[in-house]
């Protein structure tokens, strides 16, 4: 039985791994066929960065995702702890509203916004081309606004109270007690938002897709458009690097996290 | 007193803005599915409409159950082989499951056609050993395959959140006690992972209901979903009012649906898994 589940887990590794595995091979091959590899070659690797614009749209959608996340930390940050501090009457229907996104399906949320956008954009301000940047950044922050809200309560309900108030008790200013008492507790939470919100903004494709304009492109929306046409092989490459570098990034994260817990796990030991 | 002036100051600004991007669009929807798109007068039409999407919206429904539902059965013992490995194994294992989620999806569906079609990689193999070619592509089947594949990381990643937290005294406890291995499975261990089982089961089907790429490239033309008919409305046909009356209904179908799957476990705590 336990051989058995071990297999089975591999096998749905394996089902999980092979697409992406078609992808990186796809990179090296001459032939522009994914299904046919015709011979081995690195110039679809050369190719990404002699061209530039996948580089181009990489650019923009680390803009978008910057911007939005960070925009959202700050802003969720502060909604959080106001939020906490409200009556429960008035608490519930305030997560009710978080919920919306995270429950809604991606392409409601992408059209309802779309909708209000070429609503108050072309009937109410007259303008020919209601989707811009500003559009996008807009549709991006509100997304992540409750990765951020739901990643920092929890941290605030565990916080205690007396802490804060102790902090005023002995004469910090309520944003004195903020930066120097509230955040450091709070802090594991306001991260793992902000890396989320970073992750799904970087990676949205549906929301984009009906809220950006023509000026400002993300690399999800290009590829969409990419495989409706005949599919450039470059981007199989760019794929194969995309992929190294987020893998490398989760191991290192994973590998500090490990030194981290056993640095506490021994400091946890010695007291 | 003055704390709680303190907390209203700091949540208004969020709140006011969540009322602007997410209600309001909501309203905005139900304006244009109650317009004519010529016009932009008041009509039915377009409600009344919704009848001959009808059958979309079941296929979509069932798809995504059958989906979500082979999701937890393929998901859970990969979710409960994770939960009992060392912290070290654990850890990179979690991160193996996170990992496809962050890669593009158009692009990994795109392989799965390169692996189906007929003149595809399994097709190749297949007629390479001498078998028959299969017709893989553009059928129901591959579409559930597209959305299993695409979706099977939210279903094991609730559940393996929760099967790790289940306290191990309890399975010896109910072993001591006289339960078999399976008595022990059905009595103590599922019950234990319901909300993870319920968590995973809403977070694959949201998506999978309302996708729009997926079938395009690995359905035929007459299965259509949901999500492709609207986003043809507003790409292609420009007629963006009938595309919000059924952006609408599909908001309340899946609130239906994931409320219905959220009763059988009467859990109210949602969030607190996916999170």
């Amino acid at each position: 039985m336990k051989h058995l589940n071990r297999i089975f887990t591999i096998l749905i590794f394996i089902f999980l791994y092979i697409p992406m595995a078609v992808l990186v091979v796809a990179s090296f091959n001459v032939g522009k066929d994914i299904t046919d590899f015709e011979g081995f070659t690195l110039m679809q690797y050369v190719e990404v960065f002699r061209d530039r614009s996948l580089l181009t749209l990489l650019g923009n959608s680390l803009i978008i995702s910057i911007l939005a996340s960070a925009i959202a930390t700050v802003f969720g940050t502060v909604a959080a702890v106001g939020i906490s501090g409200l009556s429960p009457r008035l608490r519930k229907p305030v997560m009710a509203l978080t919920n919306i996104p995270m429950t809604n399906p991606d392409i409601v949320t992408g059209v309802s916004l779309s909708l209000l956008f070429v609503f108050i954009g072309s009937q109410m301000l007259g303008q020919r081309n209601a989707l811009t940047f500003w559009t996008l950044l807009i549709a991006h922050i509100t997304f992540n606004l409750p990765y951020v809200i739901l990643n920092v309560m929890p941290k605030l309900h565990q916080m205690d109270r007396s802490l804060t108030e102790a902090a005023m008790d002995l004469g910090c200013t309520p944003l004195q007690s903020f930066f120097k008492v509230t955040l450091p507790e709070i802090m594991p939470g306001v991260i793992s938002g902000a890396i989320m919100a970073f992750t799904m903004s970087l990676d949205d494709f549906v929301i984009s897709y009906f809220v950006t304009g023509l000026d400002f492109i993300t690399l999800p929306v290009e590829i969409y458009n990419y495989t409706k046409k005949q599919i450039q092989p470059k981007i199989y490459a760019m794929f194969t690097m995309l992929f190294l570098l987020i893998f490398v990034l989760m191991v290192v994260m994973n590998l500090l996290q490990l030194k981290n817990d056993k640095k506490q796990a021994k400091r946890g030991g010695a007291a | 007193m003055k704390k709680r002036n303190n907390s209203i100051l700091l949540s208004t600004p969020y709140i006011l803005w969540m009322l602007v991007f997410t209600l309001i669009p909501l309203g905005v929807v139900g304006y244009y599915a109650l317009t004519d798109v010529d016009t932009g007068r008041f009509t039915w039409e377009n409600v009344q409409n919704l009848v001959l999407y009808l059958p979309a919206f079941w296929r979509s429904i069932l798809y995504s159950l059958v989906s979500s539902l082979i999701c937890l059965v393929i998901g859970y013992p990969v979710a409960y082989f994770i939960a009992h490995r060392k912290p070290v194994t654990q850890k990179f294992l979690y991160m193996l499951v996170m990992l496809p989620m962050c890669m593009s999806f158009l692009l990994r569906t795109l392989a799965w056609v390169g692996l189906l079609q007929d003149t595809g990689i399994i097709n190749n193999f297949l007629d390479g050993i001498g078998l028959s070619r299969l017709p893989l592509i553009r059928t129901p089947a591959a579409v559930i395959l597209g959305m299993v594949y695409n979706y099977l990381p939210y279903m094991i990643l609730p559940l393996y959140s929760t099967i790790v937290k289940i306290d191990g005294r309890l399975i010896e406890a109910a072993e001591d006690l006289g339960c078999t291995p399976v008595q022990t499975f059905t009595k103590v261990v599922l019950p234990l992972s319901m909300p993870g089982i319920l968590s995973g089961m809403t977070m694959v089907f949201v998506p999978a209901v309302s996708t729009f790429y997926i079938s395009q490239k690995l359905g035929s033309t007459d299965v259509v979903l949901i999500g492709d008919i609207i986003e043809r409305f507003f790409k292609q046909g420009n007629n963006a009012n009938m595309g919000a009356a059924l952006s609408l209904l599909l908001m309340i179908l899946v609130f239906v649906c994931t409320g219905i799957i959220n009763r059988f476990g009467g859990t109210d705590e949602e969030g607190a898994v996916i999170v």
